[in-house]
């Protein structure tokens, strides 16, 4: 058997914004089907299950009438179907199963069956961050900025070019749920929601979901999977600190670096090969640091690398083609998105679509710079 | 609660000492700044436990720190959490003490404007007294402080 591993299907769910009317586990099974349906599998294909902690790779297993041989309930943050992905590709080549069903579904917005955002007083985030007013990520994700800007000099105008870059991209996407172009004024005439962040430099908040299946290219090929596949070519994983205050170097992400090292030495790569990025961005300094930390740009770079332009449309680095978690949708957990818009320029049948992308890369972070997984995608055959 | 009734004020989230922290608490409490350092590599290091993050020993020990500091970052809050809502926008702080470790924390005795917190300023610990426990914060230290 050849080491050969695809992605045969992806999809979200039907919708994705603010949706009321669904809890966060009909969001995981929608994006299953959906995501069997577009590989022109049924669920009876299906041996391995990987999701995060709520509702579980148990019960999606459960619900979905699948008897699992392999599941993965890796829970780090927004990037774990990333994990799942290379954790997957892993066991399909150990034989430990021969393929994966990695579901995402979540009520963030709407709060329907949704687990409850609580913190023990007694955790590390309860003794020593919450007590200091912290309130989500806005308050803490972004806590890193204002070292970086002093030490590497970007200014407020780049760190709001990255709303304008992905806006535009946005713009290009039906999708998207906010596609209105923006100007850098516009950014920074919105209001203060942690300074030096204002809301356009803040991800949205939404519901959504979506799913992978992932086989060896010798089944997809037997079962005749409906779309060409694409080849998880490399990735890498690794994680830094549960609170973001421990953040060994608040202008780099350790989990950054090495993640992205990995997948690109596994897939034996380098930048110049990469047609499309994408980058998880919850907030508008997590791209910098992804482009300075994967190694795009050089240090102090990243900034004036997207306000120039280079990852708009017409860029020569396309970047969050989908408008990113900025202007497209986050629903808390975006990683799933982020390989979704991926997979979806590699197939050719992206909104935004790019020209001859061939291989795509994907940057996921999980928490907040907690842990980051990167995944090398592409479209032929290695 | 019918109308006109004044409503209770929402408090701070208040921390609960675990085992492995607890000695941070105490030296709060008691008005000191306390953080672990490593007998076998003699480095600091924070949050609490009970292995050394930077060499691996077990030998740890706990030490009062001076309680001089320098802004390493921070945000200012125009999200008020519970509690937090009366004194307009707040800075949520990562300060670097100078034995070498950080920690979040709140600014206070000094405007909270871009202008009033500036990078790398000097900082000293004062506590205030929140629940059943006292929380270090930091105010503006005199250079001489330092």
């Amino acid at each position: 058997m050849s080491a050969d591993v695809v992605i045969a299907g992806a999809a979200e769910t039907d919708e994705i914004g603010r949706l009321p009317d669904r809890s966060a586990f009909q969001l995981h099974l929608e994006g299953a089907r959906n995501a069997l349906a577009d590989a022109g599998l049924v669920k009876d294909d299906v041996d391995g299950v990987a999701t995060v902690g709520t509702p579980g790779p148990v019960q999606v297993a459960h619900a979905l009438g699948i008897t699992p041989a392999w599941l993965d309930g890796t829970s780090v943050g927004g990037a774990s179907f990333l994990f799942h992905v290379r954790h997957a590709v892993a066991a399909i080549r150990a034989g430990l199963c021969h393929t994966v069903l990695v579901t995402h579904g979540e009520s963030g917005r709407s709060r329907v069956g949704a687990p409850p955002r609580a913190f023990g007083r007694d955790s590390l985030l309860g003794q020593f961050e919450l007590p200091y007013g912290t309130m989500g990520p806005a308050t803490m994700f972004t806590v890193t900025a204002l070292r970086y800007m002093k030490e590497t000099g970007l200014t407020h105008e780049q760190l709001a070019s990255v709303a304008v870059a992905q806006r535009r991209w946005a713009h290009l996407t039906p999708r998207a749920a906010m596609r209105d172009l923006v100007t850098v004024e516009d950014v920074l005439a919105s209001r203060l929601v942690a300074y030096p962040f204002h809301l356009l430099e803040c991800c949205l908040v939404t519901d959504g979901g979506g799913a992978l299946v992932i086989t060896s290219r010798e089944r997809a090929e037997a079962r005749g999977t409906r779309k060409p596949p694409v080849y998880v070519l490399g990735s890498g994983e690794s994680a830094e600190s549960p609170i973001i205050s421990q953040m060994e170097d608040f202008t780099t992400s350790r989990s950054f670096r090495l993640s992205s090292q990995a997948a690109f030495a596994e897939a034996k790569i380098t930048h110049g090969d990469v047609d499309h990025l994408m980058i998880y961005d919850a907030f508008a300094h997590v791209p910098i640091y992804g482009l300075e930390d994967m190694g795009f740009v050089g240090r102090g770079e990243a900034g004036a690398f997207v306000a120039e332009g280079h990852t708009s449309p017409g860029g020569r680095l396309p970047m969050n083609t989908n408008g990113g978690g900025l202007s497209y949708t986050h629903t808390g957990m975006y990683g799933m998105f982020a390989m979704q818009e991926s997979i979806r320029q590699l197939r050719g049948e992206a909104a935004a679509q790019v020209p001859g992308v061939e291989l795509g890369v994907v940057l996921g972070n999980g928490g907040m710079f907690m842990s980051a997984a990167t995944l090398v995608l592409g479209n032929r055959r290695p | 609660m019918s109308a006109g009734q004044p409503t209770e004020a929402v408090p701070k989230a208040v921390p609960e000492p675990t085992p492995e922290t607890q000695p941070f608490w105490d030296g709060t409490a008691a008005g000191e700044l306390r953080v672990q350092r490593c007998l076998a590599c003699t480095r600091h290091y924070f949050y609490p436990r009970p292995v050394c993050p930077h060499c691996g020993a077990s030998d740890v020990e706990w030490v009062t720190v001076s309680g001089r500091a320098s802004l390493y970052s921070y945000v200012i809050s125009h999200r008020p959490a519970p509690g937090f809502g009366d004194g307009g926008p707040y800075a949520i702080a990562v300060v670097e003490l100078e034995e070498g470790v950080r920690m979040m924390t709140n600014i206070v005795g000094t405007e909270i404007t871009p202008d009033a917190l500036r990078l790398d300023m000097p900082l000293r610990v004062v506590f205030e007294p929140r629940g059943d426990v006292h929380l270090p914060l930091f105010e503006p230290a005199d250079e001489g402080d330092r």
